[in-house]
């Protein structure tokens, strides 16, 4: 700046003006002031606008959805008709399809998941600690329509001829555990994509772990080792119980994600409307897969809305779970302001 | 272990409460091995999805890779020749427009909430609301635009897919850019104040510049994240045999292309959905690569 100004100010018009107290300011600074508030209006309206697309989604499910709301009710939730041909649909098929693949995903996920997280601040040398940790980011990195033509191709084919098959000849017979693995050994269900929606969300339950696990205070962790404790012992008695609603907000957060992944789970569910078969490796079908699937060639009317209104349902209970996670983590971090 | 020692000092009497204690450590010591071996262990699986899934790309997408893939149109079943060309070009286009749409709105509301709504009831919620947008399923977008565009369009079109995208970006970006004028020191914005310096040219160039990298990488996270997403494609740009760049038609994209592709039972639309997959993990994998070094660079 200093470099820019004439050698002496009184040299220039403009600067003798700014020094007179009186009269009217300089015109520059009016239209500063306006940029100003131009800038502040930009930036609230950006703000309002993020505010508006929430209510807009909302909104234009449920308006989307309200000829299948009234025609349905609640019942819709609890129906597993779905036959675009007389036109009578219900959502039990794709919901239950959803919440099992989600559950198996998290049953597989937050174990694994936590023993990255223990490996990634415990154990791992420092130099090794960035590479993986980029490495494990990067599984979430990959697009997940990747996820699903390797699954299809490749894992659901290895995942039926090793595993369903071996398990087929041990249980057949057995009452539940039989009935569990039928099915025709082609890999894709509900067993398949579950697996796949794991190995989805267990960056994103990770990477919060490994980040609620580093702000343990030091302290406490050195006290614990100080009395004898083992690395797991530390772990597990001491930043566990300290960082327990971070990794239950990192659970949610994998979970809502779970819920709401479209085209890994389209490739492997098979997309097939039954309840009949509890198989984990019988086609089924879950609420994204099904509007992926049937919205673009869905006959506007009935059909379209019972889509939209499964669209809805997903939201919202993303929504509540997404919510839930948050909630929790911004009360970790806040427990950790306050202990600090 | 002190307790072990002092047992042993105690004399003879205390030898079986000794010997306890000395199964109890080794019994401890066991569980932490194992524990730190599973640890181990869930590190390699993590890596090893990782590794297999990359392979398993590279392997079977390098040999449906040709020229053809870059210059001819998507073909009929069972042809001979057919490539991907104008399901690149729809992609670039439609992800280059939704960048330079949603960039600028999430960069403003990014510093909304940095540095004026930090304490309002508005810039609470609006992160929070934010957050979860961020992680919402994208075919809710998609949902969403039908109902807004295609439906009121009456036809399905590339605009409404660069829109769909566009609304998946902004959450992308509001959380980098708030993230990184967070860590822009505040002293820098007192000395410019204290140079009587208007806030929004505070902002523009001094915060905003010094935060420049943080931003830059939250624009290409979000490019690498649209890049390859498929659900909010499906019913708003829908898809097209034929090139075309117009916004106002059906618009073929590589994700949608490769999922119909890989869905049908055609040996020759199987091979190319294989190497449309390895074109968006590397041009994904390299944009974040890309992202975290820049972003190292300055960090």
């Amino acid at each position: 700046m200093a470099a820019t100004l004439p050698a002496s100010p009184y040299d220039n018009k403009d600067q003798m003006e700014r020094t007179t107290p009186l009269g009217q300011p300089p015109e520059r600074r009016q239209r500063v002031a306006w940029a100003d508030a131009a800038f502040a209006i930009a930036a609230h309206a950006a703000a309002w606008l993020t505010l508006a697309l929430l209510a807009g989604i909302i909104a234009s499910l449920f308006i989307g959805a309200w000829p299948a709301i009234s025609e349905y009710g609640l019942g819709f939730l609890v129906s597993t008709d779905w036959d675009p041909v007389e036109d009578k649909y219900g959502g039990l098929v794709m919901i239950y399809g959803t919440l099992m693949t989600s559950f198996i995903a998290l049953l597989i996920a937050v174990p694994v998941s936590f023993g990255i997280a223990l490996f990634l601040t415990e154990l791992s040398p420092g130099w090794l600690r960035r590479p993986l940790g980029v490495a494990i980011e990067l599984l979430a990195a990959v697009p997940s329509i990747v996820y699903g033509m390797w699954g299809l191709m490749v894992f659901g084919p290895i995942l039926a001829t090793y595993v369903q098959q071996p398990m087929q000849a041990v249980f057949s017979g057995v009452p539940v555990l039989g009935s569990l693995v039928s099915g025709a050994p082609v890999g894709i269900g509900i067993l398949s994509a579950g697996i796949i929606l794991a190995i989805m969300v267990i960056p994103f339950i990770a990477a919060v772990m490994r980040d609620v696990f580093e702000v343990t205070p030091p302290m406490l962790k050195e006290s614990a080792y100080g009395l004898g404790s083992t690395t797991w012992e530390v772990v597990f008695k001491v930043v566990l119980p300290y960082t327990k609603t971070g990794v239950v907000g990192g659970i949610m957060l994998g979970l809502g994600r779970a819920l709401g992944e479209t085209m890994a789970v389209t490739f492997v569910i098979g997309n097939f409307n039954q309840l009949n078969s509890l198989s984990l490796f019988e086609a089924a079908n879950s609420i994204t897969s099904a509007i992926a699937n049937e919205f673009a060639e869905a006959n506007p009317g009935l059909h379209q809305a019972s889509l939209m209104y499964l669209g809805l349902i997903l939201f919202l209970i993303t929504f509540v779970v997404l919510a839930c996670s948050k909630v929790l983590l911004a009360r970790m971090k806040k427990g950790e302001g306050a202990r600090s | 272990m002190s307790g072990s020692s002092s047992g042993s000092a105690g004399g003879g009497s205390l030898f079986g409460l000794d010997s306890a204690r000395l199964a109890m450590h080794a019994r401890r010591k066991r569980i932490n091995s194992i524990a730190l071996t599973l640890s181990l262990g869930a590190m390699a699986f993590g890596l090893f999805w990782l590794a297999w899934i990359l392979i398993e790309t590279i392997r079977l997408g390098i040999g449906g890779l040709s020229v053809a893939v870059f210059t001819e149109m998507t073909p009929p079943p069972q042809a001979e020749i057919g490539g991907l060309a104008n399901a690149i070009a729809g992609s670039a286009l439609m992800v280059g427009m939704a960048t330079l749409l949603g960039t600028p709105i999430g960069v403003l509301c990014g510093i909304y909430l940095a540095e004026y709504g930090q304490r309002t009831w508005l810039g609470r919620i609006t992160q929070f609301i934010n957050d979860i947008l961020l992680s919402a399923p994208s075919i809710v977008i998609g949902l969403f635009i039908y109902a807004v565009v295609v439906a009121q369009f009456k036809s399905f079109s590339g605009l409404a897919g660069v829109l769909a995208l566009s609304l998946i970006v902004i959450p992308v970006v509001i959380r980098t850019t708030e993230n990184m004028l967070a860590l822009v020191p505040n002293t820098y914005r007192e000395a410019a104040y204290a140079l009587g310096t208007p806030k929004w040219k505070v902002i523009w160039s001094v915060t905003l510049k010094a935060a420049r990298a943080g931003v830059v990488t939250g624009v290409l996270l979000a490019l690498a994240r649209i890049a390859g997403e498929t659900a909010p494609l499906l019913f708003t740009a829908l898809s097209n045999q034929f090139w075309t760049l117009k916004l106002t038609e059906p618009m073929a994209s590589l994700p949608v292309t490769i999922f119909k592709f890989a869905m049908s039972p055609y040996e020759n639309w199987r091979d190319l959905a294989w190497a449309g997959v390895f074109l968006i993990t590397l041009g994904v994998l390299a944009l974040n690569i890309l992202a975290r070094v820049l972003f190292r660079k300055k960090h």
